[in-house]
């Protein structure tokens, strides 16, 4: 149940946007996040977009990553 | 899949799992607060990848698991009322009540439906106006605001045949009421999908009252071990904070406008937990303007606590006193296919993720 998974929006509608997880399309309530585009990321959780993905963060998480290893 | 695979570097894990072993000078208990992580941390074998000193230890986040006897059972005094349509998550149907469970009051003829999101309950209100809809409201902050989404429109469109049984609960009172008890904790693997949603902040009360470590963390091997290795960096310099690591959907203020809308329907009130009894301000139930969609109110229904079977150490288990394998009945009695407790209900359960991957252990 508390499994959010993410998913990219390929359609918007009033209060709805069909985003494709993992190459399923499904359709998920917008009404808790502002200005969703085609093209986001979201955290897709019981038929809700919890939260817009920030890629800019998500690549830093994978750099830190990165250099957690290398040192 | 993005956002998924680049999280699953063995390497990475290998590396981090290497570097841990230099914070081997003393014990470290670490609970983690939700039953996705529950689940990671089994599929993905990471207590096998940490030093002897680190333990994990599951605690009450797994919202089936902690939505009490009592509850199950207003849901299927409720589905006996005439009319009346059962809208619930899927996990939720197998839970044992005190004498059934609602797939047992299904298979008796009860109509009950289990649906993905509060909105396909809503729709199944619109299509049955001669039925009234009661959709099953569990889960912490995450699935909240989903409710209260669907509890906002039917306000605005007047639909009159839908109500919500709230068992909603937050995240930082039960945590607390952890420290408060006998559990011995040296850090918290905060939940990030909660997180997601609360932002950090909720969390600071943590490190500067009891000098718990606290970081918020995603659902990926690399999260778990970096989340684990940062915990474990704070509790061995003795700088305990709050900290973010699933920073590519958490901020420290979270999701102000599902905050909003949550807090326009619900107020917290004091709640029971299963295994664990009541802990004030820790549920979520609907505010006065929204009363007409309250099933507890329209139906008339009284929550009380009941105990479990008294061989069931769930809550034991929930509140890291005690692994599923020092239950009698655990593989024995209890299995994912004849669960005696709630933990064993769901996959986010503490003794159905053992019971499924325990070869790791
Ligand atoms: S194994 Fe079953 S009976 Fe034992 S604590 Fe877990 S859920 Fe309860």
């Amino acid at each position: 149940m508390c499994l959010s998974i993410p998913g990219k929006v390929i359609k918007i509608e009033v209060d709805f946007a069909e985003v494709s997880v993992g190459g399923t399309i499904v359709k998920v309530g917008t009404q808790m996040v502002d200005d969703v585009k085609v093209g986001d990321y979201v955290l897709v959780h019981a038929g809700f977009a919890l939260q817009k993905i920030d890629e800019k963060e998500a690549l830093e998480t994978l750099q830190l990553f990165r250099e957690m290893s290398d040192d | 899949m993005k956002f998924i695979d680049e999280y699953r570097d063995f390497e990475i894990v290998q590396n981090i799992s290497k570097k841990l072993r230099k914070y081997n000078d003393r014990e470290i208990s670490l609970m983690e607060v939700c039953g996705g992580h529950t689940m990671a941390i089994h599929r993905f074998g990471i207590s096998s990848l940490l030093p002897e000193n680190i333990k994990l230890i599951s605690g009450p986040g797994c919202p089936v698991c902690v939505s009490g006897i009592g509850f199950i059972d207003s849901a299927i005094e409720c589905s006996k009322i005439k009319d009346v349509i059962i809208a619930t998550y899927g996990d939720l149907v197998r839970v044992p009540g005190s004498k059934s469970s609602l797939e047992e009051e299904k298979s008796k003829g009860a109509d009950i439906r289990i649906v993905y999101s509060s909105l396909e309950a809503l729709k199944i209100a619109k299509s049955n106006k001669n039925k009234k809809v009661v959709f099953l409201g569990i889960g912490f902050e995450t699935t909240a605001p989903g409710s209260a989404v669907a509890i906002q429109i039917a306000y605005k469109e007047n639909i009159s045949n839908f109500y919500l049984l709230s068992a909603h609960k937050i995240m930082p009172p039960v945590m607390e009421a952890l420290l408060n008890d006998r559990v011995k904790l040296d850090g918290f693997i905060c939940p990030g999908h909660v997180s997601t949603i609360t932002g950090s902040n909720i969390y600071n009360f943590i490190p500067k009252k009891y000098k718990i470590a606290c970081v918020v963390t995603g659902f990926e091997p690399t999260d778990l071990m970096q989340s684990i290795f940062m915990l474990a960096k704070q509790i061995n310099t003795k700088d305990q904070k709050v900290e973010i690591q699933y920073s590519r959907t958490v901020t420290k203020q979270g999701n102000l406008k599902a905050q909003e809308i949550m807090n326009e329907v619900f107020e917290a009130q004091n709640d029971l937990w299963r295994g664990i009894g009541e802990i004030p301000k820790s549920g979520l139930k609907l505010k006065g303007k929204y009363k007409n969609f309250d099933a507890e109110k329209v139906f008339n229904l009284r929550i009380v606590f009941k105990n479990e079977n008294p061989n069931c150490i769930c809550g034991d288990i929930l509140r890291g006193l005690k692994k599923p394998t020092e239950c009698k009945l655990f593989s024995k009695v209890c299995s994912p296919e004849n669960p005696i407790g709630a933990c064993m209900v769901s996959s986010e359960g503490a003794c159905h993720a053992y019971y499924k991957y325990y070869s790791y252990e």
